[in-house]
Formats: structure tokens, sequence, C-alpha cells
């Protein structure tokens, strides 16, 4: 199967992190290590440092930084936002408004609240993923608490209309948040212009070349929200836990870096997905799921009809190719991806879908080597495949 | 996750294809989704040869391919015993919660050695409680 030359395209999973972030990041773990609620002058310094990463977070957001809070990643902004959200308005309503196809870090904290006594609507999504900001109009109700809707989606990378949903939001006086973890560096946003309407935002370090680990919600000043860890003052009382020093330095050089020049970065990324979905695209029975444009600049989601998704995955390592899958048998459930399922595909579809998601670590001779391999993986899944038929 | 046997039997599948002339033709689905279709050639109560074609994960074409190695040869009750842990034994051992994977083998295996029997004018062996 050629030569063995290694390709990363699960950018959307996770990213390497970059020399400048490690280089920042050193420092703190070794010699300047101290707490940065203490007085002396090694916790002072971590102080300091804590504080510039804030104004990088704000400045890469276009916020104050006063409205950015550190979190351990994605997951425990979203968290914090849905479920801090809906217990600091209980009073005021049970009713939240989200998508079928959020990541599980906000779709299971809305299961959790109604299992709470709360009620949640679930928005229709169209076969390309997008949702309608109509519908989320329509399904608005005198005892709303919340809209949650993603600004990306993490598995066919279609972007929802954000700034249309805010405007509908902030008319009717709801908060609305947004899991923009697989946009940040990929997406200008402007918290104080083109997303005045958006009040809470999730971002995840480990997504833009960053740390694992470490990430942030944006909460816009004067919105109402709960805390969700209690313990020290910390963010000023509202995320109690030691700053994670190293991790939040990392994050604020990553986004430093990310948010540079999005335009130009887009343009180069953009460029290796559109020859890689192209050649990928002339394998017979194949189909990209997700909007043809409105998507991420790196993501690509394919389904290969006859063939299923962890076969598919586990022969590409066998060429060290890294992408990820949405079928049954990976996730360990009992059907295929949420995602895919919510967007309309047929379950034999779902389970052939192959997602390459591209960034940085990559070259034009990955593309290459990509487009050698994966036709020939997939014409011998489909060669011991019983549904497949050649003649068709 | 995989051992290298598992690895070893999904990437070199063995026994994959069709038999045109075959003497039973059997076929197993799971919830999962993977999906088994098996061809047997049977002489003289034996199993003579065995071809298979599997939709599904490493797991369901690793057990598969061993499961047509394990019957090759063999006697036909010999071939209806084999159980979903003699194939992952076989194999080394399959990760948890894949066990069902398996499970297509041998319901496929029954039915390809059943519908040779109808063919053949005898009664269809029954299922046992497992």
């Amino acid at each position: 199967m050629g030569e063995k030359h290694f390709v990363y395209m699960d950018h959307a999973a996770t990213t390497f992190s970059k020399p400048e972030v490690v280089e920042a990041m050193r420092y703190f773990l070794k010699e300047h290590f101290g707490n940065p609620s203490a007085l002396y002058s090694i916790g002072r310094e971590a102080r300091e440092a804590v504080e510039t990463a804030r104004e990088q977070l704000a400045k890469g957001l276009g916020a104050e930084p006063e409205e950015i809070y550190f979190t351990s990643g994605g997951t425990e902004s979203d968290n914090w936002a849905v479920k801090g959200t809906a217990f600091a308005r209980r009073k005021e309503g049970k009713h939240i408004i989200t998508t079928p196809i959020e990541h599980h870090a906000v779709l299971y904290p809305c299961e959790y609240l109604e299992t709470k006594g709360f009620d949640v609507t679930y928005l229709p999504v169209d076969g390309d993923g997008l949702v309608d900001p109509a519908d989320v109009e329509a399904a608005i109700r005198d005892d709303t608490i919340l809209i949650s809707v993603m600004y990306a989606n993490n598995e066919v990378g279609t972007l929802e209309p954000v700034p249309e949903i805010g405007k509908i939001a902030a008319e009717k006086g709801i908060p609305f948040h947004t899991d923009a973890v697989q946009v940040i560096g990929k997406v200008p946003l402007d918290m104080k212009r083109a997303h005045s309407d958006v009040d809470m935002l999730s971002l995840s370090s480990h997504k833009f070349y960053g740390p694992k680990g470490v990430g942030a919600l944006y909460i816009r000043k004067g919105v109402e929200i709960d805390n969700y860890m209690h313990g020290g003052a910390q963010e000023r009382g509202k995320r109690a836990g030691t700053e994670n020093v190293a991790g939040i330095v990392g994050m604020g050089k990553a986004i430093e870096l990310a948010t540079a020049d999005i335009e130009a970065h887009n343009k180069e990324i953009r460029k290796l997905r559109d020859r890689l979905r192209k050649g990928v695209l002339e394998i017979p029975h194949t189909r990209l799921n997700g909007h043809p444009e409105k998507r991420l600049p790196g993501n690509l989601n394919f389904s290969f009809e006859f063939i299923e998704g962890e076969s598919l995955l586990l022969m590409l390592d066998q060429a060290r190719i890294c992408g990820s899958t949405g079928s049954a048998c990976t996730s360990g459930s009992a059907g295929p991806s949420h995602v895919l399922t919510a967007i309309g595909l047929p379950p034999k579809i779902a389970q052939g879908s192959l997602r390459l998601t591209l960034g940085d670590a990559n070259s034009e001779e990955d593309i290459d080597y990509v487009l050698e391999v994966l036709p020939e993986v997939v014409e011998k899944l489909r060669a011991m495949s019983p549904f497949y038929k050649p003649t068709t | 996750m995989y051992n290298e046997k598992v690895m070893d039997h999904f990437t070199n599948p063995r026994n994959v294809g069709e038999i045109e002339d075959s003497d039973g033709v059997g076929e197993a689905g799971n919830p999962h989704g993977d999906f088994m279709k098996i061809f047997l050639k049977i002489k003289d109560n034996h199993i003579e040869d065995v071809k298979f074609k599997t939709f599904g994960c490493a797991a369901a074409i690793a057990s598969s391919s061993m499961a047509t190695e394990l019957i090759k040869g063999k006697p036909l009750e010999e071939a209806w015993d084999l159980t979903n842990e003699a194939v992952s034994e076989a194999l080394g051992g399959l990760p948890p919660g894949k066990l069902e994977c398996s499970v297509v083998s041998r319901e496929a295996i029954h039915m390809a050695i059943n519908e040779y029997r109808k063919k053949q004018g005898l009664e269809p062996w029954e299922e046992k409680q497992q």
C-alpha cells in the first residue's frame, strides 16, 4: 500500500500544540510554578500570566477580559452554560431550545435537565445539517429561558446561522449560548459587533493548537448564570479551582496565533481540502455529508456505500492515516452517530462514514497519499461486502 | 484495542468470496448493522469449501474469517456446534462489547446448513437454547 507516510487528518478531534505554545508553557511548569492566588513573587508572576492570557483571549474574540472565564475545556464550558443558565433562571421558565446535532456536552446536560423538570425543544435540521432561524423563532415560548445552537458541527462541519439566531434571541430577551469549539481560528469572532447577540460562547484550547485540559466560557457582562464549580474564589468567584496556569498561558498564545490572519489561513486549508474532496468524490457510490459551501474550511465527511466505518478507519490506520467515523461500532452505541441520523442518512449509509479534518499538520503530499490509499482501501472492503455489486 | 491475531484476520481475511454452485447459503445481521453472507460446498456430510462476505467492523470481519477457517473440512454436526466463544477464543479474545459482532457467523452457518438439509429433504436442525 505504498510507503508509510504519516498523515494526520483528525484536527476536529484534537490538534498538536504549536512550538511557540509549548515554549510559553514550559516556564510555568518548571521554575515558575506558583499559585496565582499567592502573594509572593512567583505567585504574582503566575497571576500576571493568567491575566495576560485573558487579554489574549478577549482580543481573539473581540470581547472584554472580564467576560472570559477559564475552564477545563469545551465540555465544562458547555455544561456550565446550559445548566448554569437553566438553574439561574428556573423561576422564569423551564423551556430550553437546542438542536439534535449539538455535541454531547450540550445534549446530555439538556437530557439531564429534562429529568429535573425542564422542557427541551430539539429544532429540526435539514439534510445538510442547517438550522433555520425561522424554526428558532417559532419554537420560542413565554417560558423559554435559553437557546443553545452550535456555531459549527463537529462531525459534518456545517456552519450555523449564529448571528441571525442571536438576533432573534436578543429581540425576545432570551439568553443565547453557542458552542464555538470548532470555529476558533476559522470564523472571525467579534463579540462587540457581528456577535453582539451571543451571550455565552464555549471554546476549547486543544482544537486550535493549544494544550488539552483547558478552555473558556465567554459570558457577556450582565448575563445571569449560576456557578458550576463551587469552592475557591478564582475567576472573580464564578469558577472555583486553582488555575491551570501553564494551560491557560498556552491557550493565550494559541488563540493569538490562530486569530492572527484567519482568512489567509482558511484559504490555504481550503485549497488542500477542496483537492481532497474532488479526488475522493471520484470514488463511485460516495457522498459528501454536510453543507457543500457553508462548512468549516478543513472539514470533509464522506459516506462510502456498502462498507463500514470502523473497518475503513483501521485499514487507513494500517497505512498510517488518521481519520474518524460516525459508525456505531466505534462509538459503542446501538446506532450510528446522532448527527448523521439527524440529517436523515439511512443507518447503512451512516455506518460507512469517514471524517477527514485538515489543518496545519497537512501538506499537498498528504493529499496525494490519501488519494492513493483511500480508493484502494474502499475497493478492498467493498470486495468483501455482501451488499456490493460491482456492476451497479 | 484489537490483538495481532484479530488484526491479521481483519487485514488478510481467509475465504473471502462467493461459491456459485454452493450447496447452502446463509446470512445474518445484528443490531450494530454487521451483516454476513456465507456459502458452503458440502460433500459426504463435510464442509468441503466455504466462502463469505461481511459488512461490518473489524471484529465482524475477523470473526467471519476465523469461523470459516474453523469449520472448513469439518462434519456438519461439528460446524453446527461452533460457538461465538470458540471463534473469539481462536482469535485470542475480542475486546469487551465486541463479542456480539461475532454472533453473525454462527447464525449464518446455521442458516446455510439448514438450507442444505432442506434441499436434501432432511429435517432442519433446531436452534438450541444457549
